[in-house]
């Protein structure tokens, strides 16, 4: 399987997007670190960036490269190889090139510069969206054979996920207000990796805050490193759901 | 500032058996009554006087001369205590005393040597003193048990002057240092430690009712209810202490006027300090730091006024502080840094300053329950503005509003937290900071400062 | 060495093949025409495993081929249109090809490779390269592990007439070893070149299979193209 991984990451290191996707994150990070004194200002701005322009360039990004590289799959899948390997290994390739891309950007200057526990977790967790993202891009790929379809799926889910989603959980916030929330708060959480990955940095930059919570249910998932474990868990299956899914579709799947 | 008379001679001088000793030495030496200066001039003052007047009344009554007695675990200590005479000096000796309730009954000088254990093993109090003039020193006390009828102590001092408990360790015990009606007393470098249950099974570490001029310092409370606890104490004054992780407040006091608090550290109390229905405090170089949950506070004001809260240090709590029913008070040189709110400020609270303080890190600076704040905000540093200061008067020309929509969201729906640093909450921010509708107009600071303040 | 029984797709309401049964032997170089959408590619890529039938089986060696990918190191095939990562070079290529099918047993045959000269220009990316050029490749990498089968979609298109030539020559070569070849193409000439036998697909249905000297013996007929045209006009149209 790694055979193939390899030269996709190859391939894609090459690609003039993904170095301007790297060029784009590291300069973001660098104005926002060298333009604010306390590093952990410059570690908010970067937040609201990772959660916003990760999840768009990997989702489509991804799903553009699954349907250019069709033929090539469509090649790879007339060898003595099985569907998933080549499936996954392209999925391997796709997805370490982006963190790739994502540990150059944002990963090195905010270790250069911020260094501490917080910027671990913003860095972690930007991975696993990352991953997460690519995830769904190909999903949306093996749903629909029309690249243009693929494509606006795609944007669907980035823009479902990143934009309309939490004012959604607002609304339904809002409506609800009387009624003890604190769990479905939780499950709403957890049905989106970008708030997975936002809550997850929260639990280490604004952890004075979330503390402030009345509730037993908040306080046990945030006063302890389970909150932290949890949303990591729930993230990763993120990552390894939509990418299952997406395997046993292309399995079957008519080429 | 305090000086304890602890000469190495007077060791070959004492005889090692349990019986008088007719070992003299001149009384005034030991039993030299501070005349430590407090930074609160009314309460230094007071002190001075009653010092003076300590000092002739021991004069006048003890032309003769004290007695030393060494005392070792052998001994029934209860007993050498109730033979010594008023004045005498009892020095005990390292070792285990496991002994019963003593009350202290004329004036003495207590003197651990190399931390005796004074261990009474759940079944009462260990000193109850009910005299002037007692010194406890370098003992080490354990095992106080609870009760819920009387408030049992390591040390309690009832209706009592001159008192002085220093440099003691307490260990295990329901309550610490008890006074009672007492007055210039003075408690320090004692190292309290208990060991916490619930709430209402856990005394205080040093508690203080109803007391006048004493003095608080260089204590370390940990693991009781409340690290230090005053009620209708005034004229006092705690500094350079050290509460940490006891299960209620780290400082605690209710109806105790004119007090200053200086240099103190409060740090992973349970629920941060509480201050309430008092005026004329005085707060200074404290640290609150660390105090998390749902009702903890880095210094909760309730029901003050004419007070002073300056140059104070207020890190990573879930509030810095919270004001209800504050009034004419001044807060200024604070540093605000990385709480979940800097200062929650209940709409009934008016008159107040705020001025010349960092906010830095914070997830909220200022949140509040009402429109009208009638409260002076200026000159403070806010790492969240985003004005410009054209004429460079290091002052921002525009006003900056502490209070954001979002926070006033998060007054009525508390979950809406979760939302915390999404596009949404960001997006509602920025519209509110264009056209301001929601958020109180009262509340803003008319010149906050470019760059932060050096505190 | 390939047998079709029976098999049937539909992609939604279209009937892309009806009913396919096909006996394909080792030493035949069998030619797959029809008119465009008669199910041509779908059925070649069937046989590889890259469509699945609703119906039938293919078998391959007498194995069912269904969730089954061993037996590709049997086949060589050479897609209509290579295209292939843009930043990889065509050394990359040759060699992730090698690191995925190679084994112990496998003689490289490097014939087209040299035939084509592509050794010069295994450092460009693939991405810069001609659709003529990129045929080679194809055609290269089809040929490379010397695999009992071949699956040529198309294999002269875009090829400059040179090219070609080396190609069909390959092709007979490899006839001569006693290969199993397909090949679809709507050049008739070069199929009249290579073929023993025709399979006629039309509207997913197999209309015909005869060896070329059957159909000319029964069109009278000299040349394929003639013959298919011949047979074309006879056959009912359908739909």
């Amino acid at each position: 399987m790694n055979k193939i991984t390899k030269y996709v990451l190859y391939d894609i290191v090459r690609n003039r997007f993904v170095m301007g996707y790297t060029l784009l994150l590291l300069a973001i990070s660098m104005s926002f670190f060298s333009f604010e004194s306390d590093p952990n200002k410059g570690l908010l701005s970067l937040l609201n960036i990772i959660l916003m322009v990760v999840p768009l360039v990997s989702i489509i990004f991804s799903t553009i490269h699954f349907y250019n590289s069709y033929e090539f799959i469509e090649l790879m899948s007339a060898q003595p190889l099985s569907r998933k390997a080549i499936f996954l290994s392209e999925y391997l390739g796709v997805a370490a090139s982006l963190s790739l891309a994502f540990l150059v950007g944002v990963g090195i200057p905010t270790l250069v510069f911020g260094g501490d526990q917080s910027s671990l977790i913003l860095i972690i967790s930007g991975l696993l969206l990352t991953l997460s993202f690519v995830s769904l891009a190909f999903l949306a790929s093996v749903i629909t054979r029309d690249k243009a379809k693929g494509i606006g799926l795609a944007l669907v889910l980035w823009f479902y996920f990143s934009l309309v989603y939490d004012g959604l959980v607002l609304g339904i916030l809002f409506s609800f207000n009387d009624y003890p929330l604190e769990k479905a708060m939780l499950v709403l959480t957890a049905l989106n990796p970008t708030d997975l990955a936002r809550i997850m940095v929260l639990m280490k930059m604004d952890i004075s805050a979330l503390m402030g919570f009345t509730g037993a249910v908040f306080q046990d998932f945030f006063s302890t490193n389970y909150g932290l474990l949890v949303a990591l868990f729930v993230l990763l299956l993120w990552v390894v759901v939509p990418v299952s899914i997406a395997t046993r579709i292309f399995q079957k799947k008519d080429l | 500032m305090f000086q304890v008379n602890n000469s190495p001679c007077w060791d070959h001088r004492v005889s090692r058996s349990f019986s008088r000793s007719y070992t003299t030495y001149p009384q005034h030496s030991s039993v030299q009554l501070c005349a430590f200066q407090t930074l609160r001039h009314s309460v230094s003052s007071n002190w001075r006087t009653c010092t003076l007047l300590t000092t002739i009344a021991f004069l006048i009554c003890f032309t003769s001369y004290a007695r030393l007695w060494k005392i070792t675990p052998k001994q029934p200590l209860k007993q050498a205590i109730e033979q010594a005479n008023a004045y005498d000096t009892l020095l005990i000796q390292k070792g285990l005393y496991r002994i019963q309730n003593i009350v202290i009954d004329k004036p003495l000088t207590l003197i651990g040597q190399q931390f005796p254990i004074l261990d009474i093993q759940f079944k009462n109090e260990i000193f109850t003193v009910k005299s002037n003039d007692v010194t406890i020193k370098g003992i080490e006390f354990r095992n106080v048990g609870m009760t819920s009828m009387i408030d049992w102590a390591a040390i309690k001092v009832l209706e009592a002057s001159n008192i002085r408990i220093l440099n003691n360790r307490i260990r295990n015990c329901y309550f610490g240092i008890y006074l009672s009606a007492s007055d210039h007393c003075l408690v320090q470098g004692n190292d309290v430690q208990g060991n916490p249950k619930e709430e209402q099974n856990t005394g205080n570490g040093i508690h203080a009712w109803k007391c006048d001029s004493i003095l608080i310092q260089h204590n370390h409370t940990q693991g009781h209810r409340d690290g230090i606890y005053f009620e209708f104490v005034t004229n006092s004054t705690i500094q350079h202490n050290d509460s940490q992780q006891n299960i209620r407040y780290g400082l605690h006091f209710m109806f105790s006027h004119n007090n200053g608090y200086f240099y103190n550290h409060f740090h992973k109390n349970g629920a941060g300090v509480a201050v309430m229905y008092t005026k004329f405090v005085t707060m200074k170089h404290n640290i609150f730091e660390q105090n998390w949950g749902g009702a903890a506070y880095g210094l909760l004001l309730k029901d003050i006024s004419d007070s002073h809260i300056e140059q104070n240090s207020f890190k990573t709590n879930t509030v810095g502080v919270y004001m209800e029913g504050c009034s004419r008070s001044v807060f200024t040189k604070n540093q605000f840094i990385a709480n979940g709110y800097a200062l929650r400020v209940q709409a009934n609270c008016d008159d107040n300053t705020l001025t010349y303080s960092n906010f830095r890190g914070n997830t909220f600076d200022v949140a509040t329950n009402g429109d009208v704040v009638l409260n002076h905000v200026s000159h403070n540093y806010w790492d969240k503005y985003e004005g410009y200061d054209l004429n460079r008067d290091g002052i921002g020309d525009v006003p900056f509003r502490p209070v954001s929509l979002y926070a006033t969201v998060i007054e009525r729906i508390p979950q809406a937290m979760m939302l915390l640093r999404s596009f949404t909450v960001t997006l509602l921010d920025r519209i509110e900071k264009i056209i301001p509708t929601l958020t109180p107009e009262g509340m803003k600071d008319e010149k906050p400062q470019m760059k932060p303040l050096k505190l | 060495m390939i047998r079709a029984e029976a098999i049937s797709k539909s992609f939604g309401k279209l009937n892309v093949l009806r009913n396919v049964s096909v006996r394909l032997d080792a030493g035949r170089v069998v030619a797959v025409i029809g008119p465009n959408g008669s199910g041509k590619t779908t059925f070649i890529k069937t046989l590889l495993g890259m469509v699945v039938p609703d119906s039938g089986t293919v078998l391959f060696d007498n194995q069912p081929i269904e969730k089954q990918h061993a037996y590709r190191s049997q086949i060589g095939y050479m897609p209509q249109i290579g295209h292939y990562p843009a930043n990889l070079k065509i050394r990359q290529l040759f060699e992730m090809m090698v690191d995925v099918r190679k084994n112990a047993a496998t003689q490289l045959d490097e014939d087209l490779v040299e035939a084509f000269h592509l050794k010069g220009l295994f450092e460009k990316p693939l991405g810069t390269l001609s659709g003529g050029t990129k045929q080679k490749v194809s055609a290269a990498l089809a040929f490379l592990f010397n695999p009992s089968v071949l699956i040529l979609d198309e294999p002269t298109a875009g090829l400059d007439p040179l090219s070609s030539e080396i190609l069909k020559e390959k092709i007979q070569k490899e006839h001569q070893n006693g290969k199993l070849i397909l090949i679809t193409s709507h050049v008739m000439s070069d199929l009249d070149e290579l073929a023993t036998d025709v399979l006629y697909l039309q509207d997913g249905s197999v209309q015909f299979y005869k060896t070329i000297t059957e159909l000319k013996l029964e069109t009278g007929e000299n040349k394929l193209g003639r013959v298919i045209a011949q047979l074309m006009s006879k056959v009912p149209q359908m739909s």
